[in-house]
């Protein structure tokens, strides 16, 4: 066994580094740089039951060491992304797992592309995304209500044929409140955290730089923040964790780690360097050889122990 | 293919008030670059990149040029780099100007505004290598942010306007076409500038088949992956200005 392999449920993956949903479109600008059977699995870009234009611009205004978002969830809508994304990895990349992330404005839009998209045939597991902080209605709004995100959780997990994994948001009081709730209506895991809401202003025009006003902040800015998150949920819940938050180096992700991840996604730093999941892969094992870890599997199940 | 090279400042120059040319020396300048690409630069200090037009590529000397105006932190500190910094360019990005459906000795009309030339003079040099005849239209607010205008008038007949008259014709780019270049019919039409320009242009050819504009946008990856970019089209979609375009026919795309 490879000494980078780490196993959640529904996703056996030989690294246990992957792109985040919305830092790597469907894969196909990546898949023209470098060889996606590489990566451990991709959480593609969300999948909303029709096609969804976004937000106007700005989208997108720096911040210190991070950036703030608010595309809105523009995607071609589920039935599109069944039809030509999927079938470009699965064509081009047969040793890709995929995650599809699945947004919608009402309960039953989040249902029905669960249903649609979340087939053994096409893809390994499905990351629900009830955070999102950029889009009108439902999005983080379920994210952020225990009942909701418990509700919801339990009409996808139905409807769902593959495990389902909840992304939850940073944006509340007790991030352990809502994992809890969460986790009562069986999920496979959790993916966390989603992006910070945040401001930025323009001195010359004194209004918001971006045109949805509020962004979700990611990058470096936010490791800590996830870091201590995913350890709340991590000592709290029972299930696995995919963490994400500011990941850049090989550092980070074995940090992660011991925080209480099983596996990692790494968002804003592909917008930068296009090829850092590549490099962190090829990377990873020297930083381990530096600390003494032998695999991620040792170093999840020493972590365990001890707790 | 996109390549992430790292490449070494070996010219930094202020070519007009606040505006700079910087030479980057490095692999990036043997790679196929076409008229109208871009690259998007790391600059330290700055978390996202900074998309730049490609405004030279000097494959024999080994380096590519651009040219940018201070605006804002992150140009500010590009501004502050010393000789020999190294910075990693992702590159060549995007789609540049078609000229490869040109006719033989093609009479193009080339339409500039303020830091919208970079794209154009390299545009423009390896238009006249081809022998094809140029008119260049150039705009700049005021004198002193005149620059390349010696550049552009060594391959084709060139004129300028500001937009307070200090410097050569008073008034808008409009002002100029309609003064200078509205007698020619041009087989092309190439245009780069503030959005009013673009706008203008567009108008002016909208029926024209081969007249295009290269447009601007906020941007941060670059290559068309985090969406940030996008621009509407007539038919109530979209594209991405970094990997769809940036150069479009100017019916393509709503500025």
């Amino acid at each position: 066994m490879s000494i980078l392999a780490t196993n959640l449920p529904g996703l056996n993956l030989k690294n246990p580094i992957m792109p985040a949903s919305g830092c790597c479109g469907f894969g196909e600008e990546l898949g023209q740089l470098y060889d996606l059977n590489q990566l451990g699995a991709i959480m593609i870009k969300a999948a909303t039951p029709e096609p969804k234009f976004g937000n106007p611009v700005p989208r997108v205004a720096e911040t210190p060491d991070g950036m703030l978002n608010a595309i809105g969830l523009q995607n071609p809508g589920v039935a599109q992304i069944i039809k030509t994304k999927i079938p470009y990895l699965q064509q081009n990349f047969p040793e890709l797992p995929i995650i599809a992330n699945v947004a919608g404005a009402t309960e039953a839009d989040y249902v029905a592309v669960c249903q649609q998209i979340g087939k053994p045939h096409l893809v390994s597991a499905i990351e629900l995304n009830i955070s999102c902080p950029n889009v009108a209605h439902g999005g983080m709004s379920f994210g952020v209500d225990p009942q909701m995100a418990y509700e919801l959780t339990k009409a996808c997990v139905a409807a769902s044929e593959v495990p389902v994994y909840v992304k939850l948001s940073p944006n509340v009081t007790n991030i352990v409140t809502i994992a809890k709730a969460i986790e009562k209506a069986n999920p496979a895991g959790f993916t966390m955290i989603n992006t910070l809401v945040g401001m930025r202003f323009d001195l010359t025009t004194r209004q918001p730089i971006l045109a949805n006003q509020t962004g979700g902040l990611s990058g470096p800015a936010i490791l800590p923040v996830a870091l201590h998150m995913i350890h709340q949920v991590h000592l709290a819940c029972d299930l696995p964790i995919i963490g994400m938050g500011g990941i850049q180096k090989p550092e980070d992700i074995l940090e992660m780690i011991i925080a209480g991840a099983d596996a990692v996604a790494v968002g804003t730093a592909n917008l930068i360097d296009p090829f850092i999941c590549n490099k962190l892969i090829q990377a990873l094992p020297a930083t381990m050889a530096e600390y003494n870890i032998e695999s991620i599997e040792s170093l999840i199940q020493q972590r365990d122990k001890i707790e | 293919m996109v390549f992430d090279d790292q490449l070494t400042v070996i010219q930094q120059k202020e070519i007009a008030v606040g505006t700079f040319e910087m030479c980057l020396a490095g692999e990036m300048a043997k790679r196929p670059i076409h008229p109208g690409q871009f690259v998007n630069i790391q600059i330290p200090e700055a978390s996202l990149r900074r998309p730049f037009g490609i405004a030279e590529v000097n494959q024999q000397a080994g380096y590519i040029k651009i040219i940018y105006r201070v605006v804002g932190a992150g140009t500010e500190a590009m501004a502050q780099l010393a000789l020999g910094t190294k910075l990693q360019v992702l590159g060549p990005l995007g789609h540049g100007f078609p000229i490869d459906q040109l006719p033989k000795k093609a009479t193009v009309l080339i339409v500039s505004g303020g830091t919208g030339l970079p794209p154009l003079y390299e545009l423009t040099r390896v238009l006249a290598a081809r022998g094809h005849q140029l008119d260049i239209a150039l705009g700049f607010p005021t004198k002193n942010r005149v620059f390349y205008e010696e550049n552009m008038a060594q391959f084709g007949h060139t004129e300028v306007i500001t937009d307070d008259g200090t410097y050569q014709n008073k008034g808008l780019i409009t002002d100029l076409l309609d003064q200078s270049f509205s007698t020619k019919s041009y087989d092309a039409v190439y245009a780069c500038g503030p959005r009013p320009l673009e706008l203008a242009v567009s108008q002016r050819f909208a029926q024209h088949p081969q007249a295009y504009i290269s447009a601007e946008a906020r941007m941060a990856c670059g290559i068309g992956i985090c969406n940030a970019c996008v621009v509407r089209t007539p038919d109530n979609g979209y594209k991405k200005v970094c990997s769809d375009g940036p150069v479009f026919h100017v019916n393509e795309v709503i500025l």
